[in-house]
């Protein structure tokens, strides 16, 4: 059953220290505001599990939150490298960061295996790449029925999940639409689920559309209202994606005592999203405000 | 028209694009090849993302393969299970587009790591999807500049399968398909019956020395060896006006 409750209290409550932490999304709806109140509150000996570390992943490795990463595409989408993430697995800069690779389609399965309570998830991935070599969790397996065979990979299962959808009701029944990514899988895999939306709604909204239900109230443990949580990444509809910001954090991050400053000034300098929205200003929001274009309208029919 | 080396590589990369292709896109240069492509003569080109969108149209270039764009307005959005399950293992693309830092003579990509991938002297973004779609596609194709630190005789890893030790070597691991262009600053590349890389066309004030030089083997010149087309007129605007006005992906300065 879940709580509505501040982000403070959801991560306060939600995260400790050592634990395994999956911030959820495929570019679209990362949960920024979450990390930023993770790197606020001190956490330390995080294992940051995630398909894509973004940004999110390259501040709260920056910011000393991280013991590992475990991850199956490390970059700035669109623009290049994560100089935190590189400085960290090049340099022990600022903390040493264990690594544990894997393909996309690798991930999603070993989350997929965690979601399902299955021992391992098999796939015809990682043939003719040297990736299994260094990687203990993916494993040759020959097809028990002739002499085919598939790699597989062990579950994962995070201790924590931090999801976005764009609304939800009170109980945590989220409406996501959009760019899906492994939001679902990884909110079924995790023993903890913090699910942060832009907007709240009646649980009649969600029943009037059931097949844009992603994510259903009994694995939500934490509901936060959080509007422009995503920022500088999206939310369909809601707003656009900052790519300045994505541009800017390639040089921002290349030197340590500008993310420093950086940090000083947008995560510990803020007391929440909100004021970091304030920061940020309604001429930047406005810029990514997208035109209104609605799906058609579904009829589900009133049966009696 | 004067042009420069990344947009003739944008434009010979789109040119290998056939209208009733289904594409995994590539973000960069792959990206700006398959929407010059769609605009021009491939309008029926289904383009799918990494991040599961499948016949996106985008209204504007996209920065990332998870931008807005590639949503509002296609065909259908998978969860990212089900694209790599049903789309990419399944064998439903024709065609993937992929970048890397260094690509051997056997065109097996490394985006993983320079150096020891304990102790790496660069560590690369990874994967992603790349290992995945290398292995599942019909035919790869490849663009990344010409330098020997890049063409490698062999990678420092393997992240995406190209022939692996040759085309008997890919057929024993149980894969079809495999890489067919690699489109450089200086020509375009393809792969003889052994599955070795050789080169097919020179690009316009390109020279057989200067692929020698920057390539880390003796890489061999087909007999008929071409001449990559100049681009058209079309095509340049597209790139200029259109999908990459900020120059992210090509130097547009001649």
């Amino acid at each position: 059953m879940s709580t509505i409750t501040s982000m403070q209290d959801a991560i306060s409550d939600g995260v400790s220290d050592g634990d395994s932490v999956y911030l959820a999304g495929f570019t679209h709806l990362i949960p920024f505001a979450a990390g930023h109140e993770i790197i606020r509150q001190e956490k330390r000996d995080l294992e940051l599990v995630r398909a894509t570390p973004d940004l999110i992943y390259d501040q709260m490795i920056a910011a000393g939150c991280a013991r590992k990463a475990t991850f199956s595409w490390a970059g700035n989408p669109g623009v290049g490298s994560l100089p935190a993430f590189r400085r960290a697995a090049e340099e022990g800069i600022p903390t040493e960061l264990e690594l544990e690779e894997y393909t996309h389609f690798g991930l999603v399965a070993a989350l997929d295996a965690g979601a399902s309570n299955l021992p391992f998830a098999p796939l015809r991935g990682f043939i003719g790449s040297d990736l299994p070599d260094h990687n203990d969790n993916i494993a040759r397996i020959e097809s028990p029925f002739d002499d085919d065979y598939v790699y597989a990979v062990a579950p994962i299962e995070p201790d924590v999940a931090v999801v976005r959808a764009q609304r939800a009701d009170e109980n945590g029944n989220a409406h996501l639409w959009g760019i899906q990514g492994e939001v679902k899988v990884a909110a079924l895999a995790a023993d903890t689920v913090i699910l942060t939306v832009e907007e709240l709604c009646p649980e009649e909204t969600i029943r009037s559309d059931p097949n844009r239900t992603l994510i259903t109230s009994d694995d939500v443990d934490y509901v936060v209202h959080d509007p422009y949580g995503s920022h500088p990444s999206y939310a369909q509809g809601y707003y656009g994606r900052d790519n300045e910001a994505y541009i800017e954090w390639a040089d921002i991050a290349s030197d340590v005592d500008r993310v420093e400053a950086w940090l000083d000034e947008w995560v510990y300098g803020v007391e929440d999203r909100r004021e970091y929205v304030e920061k940020l200003g309604v001429d930047r929001l406005l810029d990514l405000d997208p035109d209104n274009a609605y799906a058609e309208p579904v009829n589900m029919g009133a049966y009696k | 028209m004067n042009y420069t080396n990344s947009e003739l590589m944008v434009v010979a990369a789109a040119r290998e694009l056939e209208n009733d292709d289904s594409v995994l896109v590539g973000i960069g240069k792959p990206n700006l090849a398959c929407n010059v492509a769609k605009r021009t003569h491939a309008p029926e080109l289904r383009m799918v993302y990494e991040s599961g969108t499948i016949g996106s149209d985008p209204s504007k270039p996209p920065l990332s393969i998870g931008d807005p764009v590639l949503a509002s307005g296609a065909i259908s959005i998978e969860p990212m299970r089900n694209n790599f399950n049903y789309q990419l293992q399944a064998g439903r693309l024709d065609v993937g587009f992929l970048g890397g830092a260094q690509i051997d003579k056997y065109g097996n990509i490394n985006s993983t790591v320079i150096g020891d991938y304990d102790d790496p002297t660069v560590r690369l973004p990874g994967s992603g999807g790349a290992c995945e779609i290398a292995g599942h596609v019909d035919r790869t194709l490849i663009i990344t500049p010409h330098s020997e630190r890049r063409f490698p005789e062999e990678v420092d890893f393997i992240t995406s399968p190209g022939f692996v030790g040759g085309r008997e070597g890919r057929e024993e691991l149980g894969l079809s398909g495999g890489p067919e262009a690699v489109i450089t600053d200086l020509a375009v590349c393809r792969f003889d019956e052994r599955g070795e890389m050789y080169v097919d066309a020179l690009h316009p004030n390109a020279t057989r020395e200067a692929v020698l030089d920057r390539t880390g083997w003796e890489i061999e010149f087909a007999d008929d060896l071409g001449t990559t087309p100049d681009p058209r007129e079309e095509e340049l605007r597209l790139i200029r006006e259109d999908l990459d006005p900020d120059e992210l992906y090509t130097d547009q300065e001649k």
